[in-house]
């Protein structure tokens, strides 16, 4: 629920400028052009770093936050929040492990998995939506709820024997290249993602409710099933992340992937989705995953420790957020007289 | 709002900025970091850059443990690096594993956050020419070369029923305060301790096995429950950290301080007052710096070419002298490590 006025001043000169001098200048191209610079210095700077095999290990470490980041954008665009998606993710592993170790069919186990990160999802949306309590404290209860109920399941013990040949495939390539094949899965989705958001009814309906929920009802949009859908399909997708995260591990355990939520949310909103609603695009917050990850990536392979890895990420993303607003303070400052007029 | 005030000029400035800092602090970290893999500097052909990974940073058990490493490496004219996630996780591991691989380290020193979730980083380091050595926490055996392992089962028994022995001159009641009823490890030492009771030491009584759940408070009542039951109780073991740290706690204020002998597993820093004060004489662990010293000569024997994992391989380890590789590829350090009031000041984990 964002309260945001409307400024009676508001001028929307930016949406009367050409597509690409407004592709050009957004948040998202700045994100992007952040990377490519990285991407650049590092392959100078940084020994090892310019080699396929970089490619590789980096897609398959990020993979789980870019799935999980493709529903928690839309979350965060109506202005609500996740933060069960780690614990749905363990939940959904330790279904699979159990189920499998029991003699299922890990395709069936994995059916029931993903089954489970649905209903996690509809528990959540039904918290928020039906009976009305803020996504916040539901995904902060249900955050220990899910950890709790996995590893409660396993207890300190862990599934390891899975089939070989979906262990085999959760590491494998496509072809000679060096991309994993669960990029595949990841683009499949994220097109899909970025169509529901940017090019339905559904989607504008998303920023709509983010921008203001009550506005949203009133125009039409029905806002509790929207949010509902949002929710049961981030656990559906934490699921297949949880899912991915085991085969490619050979590890089924209570306490795996814990703190990704965080990883994810930092993610999304470096890729200049506003944590108030009504603003993003899908595009930005895959740039911003391949950002933190590629940094990283470059960081450690230069030998940085991990403290000052997470120092440097945690910077970047408080200096994003401040220079957005920095820089628009300043420009408010500076086109107040206009606005007096 | 600030989100929704668009405008060119702030969007432009901020994408200039944005990629500014980031360039910043890309080429900034780069130009900093070092290159640990190369060649291993100095000593003949053998590449003896070793990087320890262990669980994670910030953890006085590895920084001792690491320092101990350290120490060996630069012993043998070697490279010491340590890389580790801020978090005990097995994929910031694999994370740190991969870059290593890929920077090309002649040696790794693991502590396994998973035993099975590592594995392929390890097999895929171990087939690009790097030697694995484990420690502390093991992988399963096809992963690594060399475990080292900390003590045996028989000699952590052994050697907190000798402790225990020796402060109540072999005989009267004791007790043992325990973790949780169905711990593996625990479980396997009490009745090693039993044995070694019955064996080698008949005037010793033990009159109970309490359980503290490894929770402070619950070891804490357990251990005020056992005085007051057994007013003749001489002594207590607890093999557990939490354990022995709640009731030398209780001891300390109580009518019972020097009086009831407390022993068991422990660590110096939650020790140190307690052994200070003599409300504890001595408790027992493993050395982690030698812990760390050993898991480095073993992996310069191994990039050496001197051993490879095998049963029956013998190499030396500096100071602490001559090791045989036993089943399984595993080392063992020795004997666990007793801390009292002479020793307690040298560490710090």
């Amino acid at each position: 629920m964002t309260q945001v006025a409307a400024p009676t001043s508001r001028t929307y000169r930016d949406y009367a400028q050409p597509l690409w001098r407004r592709i050009l200048v957004s948040r998202e191209s700045a994100v992007f052009v952040a990377l490519i610079l990285v991407i650049i210095v590092a392959s100078v700077s940084v020994k090892h770093f310019a080699t396929p095999i970089t490619l590789t290990y980096l897609l398959l470490d990020i993979a789980p936050i870019l799935l999980i980041a493709l529903p928690m954008t839309l979350v965060i665009i109506t202005g609500e929040i996740d933060l069960s998606v780690a614990s749905v993710a363990a939940l959904a592993s330790v279904t699979l492990g159990t189920l499998h170790q029991s003699g299922m069919p890990l395709e069936l186990a994995a059916l029931v998995a993903l089954v489970v990160g649905a209903l996690a999802g509809a528990i959540n949306g039904f918290l928020i939506t039906v009976v009305g309590l803020p996504s916040l404290a539901v995904t902060i209860g249900t955050l220990a709820l899910f950890r709790g109920l996995a590893v409660g399941l396993l207890g300190t013990t862990a599934v390891t024997d899975f089939t070989e040949f979906w262990k085999v495939l959760a590491k494998s390539k496509i072809g000679a290249s060096a991309i994993p094949s669960v990029v595949i899965v990841i683009a499949v989705l994220a097109v899909i993602f970025a169509i529901v958001l940017h090019f339905t009814r559904f989607g504008r309906g998303i920023f709509a409710i983010g921008l203001s929920a009550e506005a949203a009802h009133f125009s039409g949009i029905q806002v509790e099933r929207t949010k509902f859908i949002l929710f049961v399909l981030s656990g559906l997708v934490s699921a297949l992340a949880g899912i991915f995260y085991t085969l490619r591990f050979s590890s089924a355990r209570g306490d795996n992937q814990t703190g990704l939520e965080l990883a994810v949310i930092a993610a999304v909103l470096l890729g200049g989705v506003s944590i108030f609603g009504g603003r993003g695009a899908l595009a930005g917050v895959l740039a911003g995953v391949l950002l933190i990850g590629t940094l990283g990536s470059a960081l450690r392979l230069a030998s940085v420790t991990s403290d000052v890895i997470n120092i440097v990420t945690g910077s970047l993303l408080i200096a994003s957020v401040v220079s957005t607003s920095v820089l628009a303070w300043i420009h408010k400052k500076r086109s107040a007289p206009n606005h007096n007029k | 709002m600030l989100f929704h005030n668009h405008s060119r000029a702030r969007r432009a400035g901020a994408a200039a900025a944005l990629a500014v800092s980031f360039a910043l602090v890309a080429t900034g970290c780069a130009a900093t970091g070092e290159e640990p893999g190369e060649g291993g500097e100095g000593s003949g052909d053998a590449n003896l850059a070793i990087t320890f990974v262990p669980k994670n940073l910030g953890n006085a058990y590895f920084d001792t443990s690491d320092k101990g490493g350290e120490t060996a490496i630069k012993e043998f004219g070697g490279t010491y690096d340590e890389q580790a996630p801020a978090e005990g996780t097995p994929d910031g591991q694999v994370s740190f594993i991969n870059t290593l691989t890929q920077q090309g380290v002649g040696g790794l020193a693991v502590s396994a956050n998973d035993p099975t979730a590592i594995c392929d980083a390890l097999n895929e380091a171990r087939d690009a020419g790097v030697k694995v050595v484990t420690f502390d926490s093991d992988t399963d055996p096809e992963c690594r070369d060399i475990f080292i392992n900390q003590a045996t089962g028989e000699g952590i028994a052994k050697i907190q029923v000798d402790l225990i022995a020796e402060q109540i001159g072999d005989e009267g009641q004791i007790a043992i305060l325990s973790a949780t009823a169905n711990a593996t490890n625990q479980n396997a030492w009490i009745d090693l301790m039993k044995a070694d009771l019955t064996a080698n030491h008949p005037s010793i009584e033990l009159v109970e096995v309490v359980y503290g759940d490894d929770d402070d408070q619950t070891s804490f009542d357990k251990t005020a429950a056992l005085l007051q039951t057994y007013p003749e109780l001489k002594g207590i073991i607890s093999p557990t950290t939490v354990g022995i740290s709640a009731a030398a706690r209780y001891l300390q204020t109580s009518e019972y301080k020097g009086k009831v002998a407390l022993t068991g597993l422990g660590t110096p820093n939650q020790m140190r007052d307690y052994v200070e004060d003599g409300t504890v004489t001595a408790f027992a662990l493993w050395n982690p710096a030698d812990l760390g010293y050993l898991a480095a000569y073993a992996a310069k024997a191994l990039i050496e070419g001197e051993i490879t994992g095998k049963a029956g391989d013998k190499f030396e380890a500096g100071k602490l002298g001559d090791y045989e590789v036993g089943e399984n590829g595993t080392v063992l350090l020795g004997e666990p490590y007793t801390f009292n009031k002479e020793n307690i000041g040298d560490f710090d984990f």
